[in-house]
């Protein structure tokens, strides 16, 4: 019976390979994530590294468990949807990084070339 | 005028008969002649007794081609209306010298130059572009229709309704008086607390929900439902440029979704991303709309320099000369076009580092572009040249294009754009590259396949009357632009008091005279060609002797496009069967399966349009009842399982003999 | 007459016409197109996040996020989502073994969780007005409202759409369409989780850190 299942499987998706999880992908992901979670938490209530490292590494925190994400819970790979999915990711992210760091590094200029709005401001001119 | 100290009720919130503009006597007109317009359209609707076939056939339809020709047809009317808008802006700018303050107040014309750019750019080029990749894609590449019929259906009517709403602001209250871009502080609630700027807010939410979706549906189309055989490099150049463009659509609308709603966030909840004080900041905006801003170009042009290269190679007879750098060329500007937008504001004070990067990014991305102007050429080159209507426009779109591209790449250089920026020159350099490159192409487009969406041509006396007015009535009223803008005028201006500037705005007024020569002669070709369709019928399919597979179906192709998905070999697919002497199918028909039509697209636009209008006013009952109206829609229609049908083997199979003796008496 | 012409150098026939055809599966492009959804949803979110990192410095002689902040609430709040997110991937495995009672069972827990996400996080935010700490504040807290808050009205469609979901299955069990409905949410409820980790970690950890 589960090989008709199987064969259900493959009719219902039309050919095209989805690719599921199962049980252990699903457990190490979560642990994982959990980790992920927890240690950044911890690194900033309870202010054991210095601010600048904590900072970087709650970033890194969070890029790994991104990552984790999407291999154990979203089961990205270069293979699904014949690689579209993993292009459109990887554009997407691409402008994704474009409009923050464009934004950060415009507005950061921006807002040093504007005039200064009081004495306060006007005395931190160099 | 408005009073904004305006009373509200919790019946109709801030709406009043005080916003009926009964004391502008334009308006008054403009009311009175489209109210008989109306009356007398839907009055010979009914006595016709059309209501029940344009239901059936066309307002519920889920038929890629049906939507793209409504979607043609919605393009053109609101060209009429932002046509209109621009000749109230030429004739103001002629007279307003020598004390006379012109015959618009100044209310009235910054709603006008607003809604001119508004409608030309959201309701006009969006439109035009999306219906014809929508009727021409699934075609391109051999399939029965886009990959999802509903989505695209539901998109057409969120488009209408953004397009109804700005209408409607004619007559109900007014339009935003900021620009089409509607920047920050003068956007926000304490500079414009009128309804103008949330008209202006609401209508493109609408329409971009529309847009998005489309975008999504056709990058899906492109990239699932080709004809086998059809490698992404034996895809036509214009089905590449749909997806190019599609993809700066999903790319690029979001941001104008979360830029606006931030700015409705600031009007309706008094936040403060962009107001003055309490830390927001205007320029974010300003940084944020040209993210999008730039892409939204691109969007316009990409569509048409595919055209351009299915119209130079067809009619020169030639395969299109390098096929793989026209390609990589597309791909190339779609990443690039992410990375110029600051060129849009050099002038906000970001500095000589950032102000550099943008400025050579720019000037980079008119690189790509030129190397696709050589190919075509180099496609022309040696061809035996048709000089058929769509060659006509797409020879205009190159000697027009490549000035505008050039005064494109002189605003890319920074110092250069601190004299010019927001002059005349800006405004001339962009009329030039959209009346060049996307309205010329946009009528070649036109012309070259009508034949495939209504079985006969156009006419080509009237097209050719058309043409030459477009041709010298934009040169005429537009270089004169380029003029005063290196005198230094600034856009935008109402009057004027140096008397030497007025001859130049009576000869682009001129100019914009004979561009309404030409737009009424194109009705005229419309009206022409549907009288003489007989002498036009297009019996082959083929009218041209076309490369790619949307010529091998009928004129018009029936319902379901191919009887039997044609199998692709090489690029020019069609031109590759013809040439290998292909036959048809005689038998064997199967029965096609097909997509219901629906009429949940339309309810569920006409709620969003109800919530809009209401959301305007500040009706909040009415506001939340169509909301929750929308939702409970949209899960209903997912209640809905039984949506297709087929379409028996029988029917095909007669379909097909029919054509087949078409063929044979044709030929 | 046959779809046949010219041979290939093979000497086969040239097959113009696929007269073998098979549709296009119904429901083939739907995986796709929600991706790409998901993607454009993805550029929503980077622009309220490029928002909260231009203008979350403005506190205008406002609360800061050191005055604001309750991180075990955010840790608890994580917990949830984080939770939902792996009992969603038990009733995907459910749906994969056909077992519509498990998956039921397992999509329900998934709701509560996020019911329980909704809540702790409606309760910080008016916890927060309470304090004063309005979206009309300040620049920074118009952003971080909007940028939470569009998260968390993300979860609320979810959940709607989960419910939904859950009606459809018990009235017309796993058949395909639903299959593919309950991939898409899949989809949609671990992309929320994925934007959750950019939120706790750029607007409430660093927030800290500032």
């Amino acid at each position: 019976m589960s090989a008709d299942t199987d064969h259900d499987h493959h009719g219902l998706h039309g050919g095209d390979a989805h690719h599921h999880g199962s049980m252990k992908s699903y457990v190490i992901g979560f642990l994982l994530s959990v980790v992920l979670t927890a240690l950044p938490f911890w690194l900033v209530m309870s202010g054991t590294l210095d601010r600048q490292a904590t900072a970087f590494a709650i970033v890194a925190f969070a890029i790994a468990q991104i990552i984790v994400h999407m291999i154990f819970f979203l089961h990205m790979d270069t293979r699904s949807e014949g690689g579209w999915n993993m292009m459109a990711l990887i554009f997407t992210l691409v402008l994704v990084v474009i409009a923050l760091t464009g934004s950060i590094w415009v507005m950061y200029h921006l807002n040093n070339n504007m005039m200064p709005m009081s004495v306060h401001d006007m005395s931190q001119m160099p | 005028m408005f009073d904004p100290a305006f009373s509200t009720s919790p019946l109709l919130g801030r709406l009043s008969l005080q916003a009926l503009p009964l004391h502008e006597p334009i308006l008054v007109a403009t009311f009175a002649a489209v109210a008989l317009g109306g009356i007398a359209l839907l009055g010979a609707i009914s006595y016709f007794r059309l209501w029940s076939y344009l239901w059936r056939e066309w307002f519920t339809t889920v038929d890629h081609k049906r939507i793209g020709i409504m979607y043609m047809i919605l393009g053109l009317v609101m060209l009429l209306r932002g046509f209109a808008d621009a000749i109230m802006m030429r004739l103001q700018q002629a007279m307003a010298f020598n004390g006379s303050e012109g015959y618009l107040t100044a209310h009235h014309y910054d709603q006008i130059f607003t809604a001119h750019g508004v409608i030309m750019i959201f309701f006009v080029a969006m439109p035009l572009v999306t219906g014809l990749m929508n009727y021409v894609v699934p075609l391109q590449i051999g399939a029965r229709d886009v990959s999802f019929p509903f989505l695209n259906n539901f998109s057409f009517w969120m488009t209408v309704s953004g397009a109804l709403l700005v209408m409607a602001s004619l007559f109900v209250g007014e339009f935003a008086r900021t620009g089409w871009l509607a920047y920050p502080p003068l956007s926000g609630l304490a500079y414009s607390p009128d309804p103008g700027v949330d008209y202006y807010i609401w209508a493109l939410q609408i329409a971009g929900v529309g847009t998005t979706l489309s975008g999504i549906n056709l990058i899906a189309t492109i990239v699932k439902m080709r004809a086998p055989g059809m490698t992404m490099m034996k895809m036509p150049v214009f089905t590449w440029t749909s997806l190019c463009t599609n993809v700066l659509i999903v790319a690029s609308f979001p941001v104008l979704t979360a830029v606006l709603a931030l700015l409705s966030l600031d009007r309706y909840a008094g936040t403060n991303f962009f107001t003055n004080d309490l830390g927001g900041n205007p320029m974010m905006y300003v940084n944020l709309i040209w993210i999008w801003g730039h892409p939204e170009v691109y969007i316009l042009i990409l569509p048409l320099f595919g055209v351009f290269s299915e119209v130079t190679s067809t009619f020169s007879g030639k395969r299109l000369f390098g096929y793989t750098s026209m390609v990589y060329a597309t791909v190339v500007i779609t990443i690039l076009s992410y990375l110029v937008w600051l060129h849009h504001f050099f002038t906000m004070g970001s500095g000589a580092s950032v102000n550099s990067f943008f400025g050579i990014t720019t000037m980079v991305i008119s690189i790509p572009t030129g190397a696709k102007l050589f190919n075509w050429l180099f496609t022309i080159y040696r061809g035996r040249v048709r000089f058929e209507l769509p060659m006509m426009w797409t020879v205009a779109f190159m000697l027009t294009f490549v000035v505008g591209g050039m005064t494109g790449v002189l605003l890319a250089v920074p110092p250069a754009d601190f004299v010019l920026h927001n002059s005349l020159f800006l405004i001339a350099h962009f009329h030039n590259v959209i009346i060049g490159g996307v309205l010329f192409g946009l009528f070649a487009a036109i012309n070259y396949w009508f034949p495939k969406a209504f079985g006969f041509r156009l006419d080509p006396f009237w097209g050719k009357v058309s043409f030459w007015f477009w041709v010298v009535g934009f040169w005429l009223a537009f270089m004169p632009l380029y003029i005063l803008g290196l005198m230094g005028v600034t856009r935008r201006m109402r009057v004027f008091d140096d008397p030497s500037l007025q001859i130049w705005f009576v000869i682009a007024g001129i100019g914009a005279f004979v561009i309404a020569l030409g737009i009424a002669a194109m009705l005229v070709q419309f009206y022409v060609s549907f009288r003489k369709r007989e002498a036009l019928r297009d019996v082959s399919g083929d009218p041209w002797d076309g490369r790619t597979l949307e010529w091998s179906t009928s004129s018009p192709p029936p319902d379901y496009n191919f009887a039997f998905t044609p199998v692709v070999h090489d690029l020019d697919s069609w031109y590759d069967m013809k040439r290998r002497g292909y036959s048809r199918p005689a038998d064997s028909f199967r029965a096609i399966h097909m997509p219901k039509n629906t009429g949940a697209g339309v309810i569920l636009a006409g709620l969003s349009l109800i919530c809009g209008f209401a959301l305007v006013w500040y009706i909040w009952w009415l506001a939340a009842i169509s909301f929750i109206g929308i939702l409970a829609t949209a899960i209903g229609h997912t209640f809905n399982y039984r949506r297709d049908y087929h379409i028996p083997a029988e029917t095909v199979r007669v379909t097909e003999a029919a054509r087949t003796r078409q063929l044979a008496t044709g030929a | 007459m046959s779809a046949h012409a010219m041979t290939t150098n093979a000497g086969e026939p040239v097959r113009f016409f696929d007269l073998e055809e098979h549709d296009h599966p119904e429901g083939s492009s739907t995986m796709l197109g929600f991706w790409i959804y998901l993607m454009s949803d993805c550029l929503i979110f980077a622009i309220l996040f490029a928002c909260y990192a231009v203008l979350g410095g403005n506190y205008a002689a406002g609360p800061s996020p050191h005055d604001l902040f309750e991180l075990p609430l955010v840790a608890l709040n994580t917990s949830m989502l984080l939770l939902s997110s792996i009992t969603y991937g038990f009733a995907m495995l459910s749906m994969q073994k056909d077992r519509v009672g498990a998956t039921q069972a397992w999509l329900a827990v998934t709701g509560l969780f996020g019911l329980a996400f909704l809540s702790i996080e409606l309760y910080e935010f008016a916890h927060l007005i309470h304090e004063g700490a309005t979206p009309q504040r300040s620049g920074f807290l118009s952003a971080f409202f909007t940028l939470v808050g569009t998260h968390g009205l993300h979860v609320t469609f979810g959940t709607i759409w989960l419910v939904t979901l859950m009606v459809q299955v018990a009235r017309r069990g796993l058949i395909p369409a639903n299959r593919r409905r309950l991939m898409c949410l899949s989809l949609f409820w671990h992309f929320l989780d994925v934007i959750w980790i950019g939120v706790f970690t750029f607007v409430y950890l660093m927030g800290m850190l500032r």
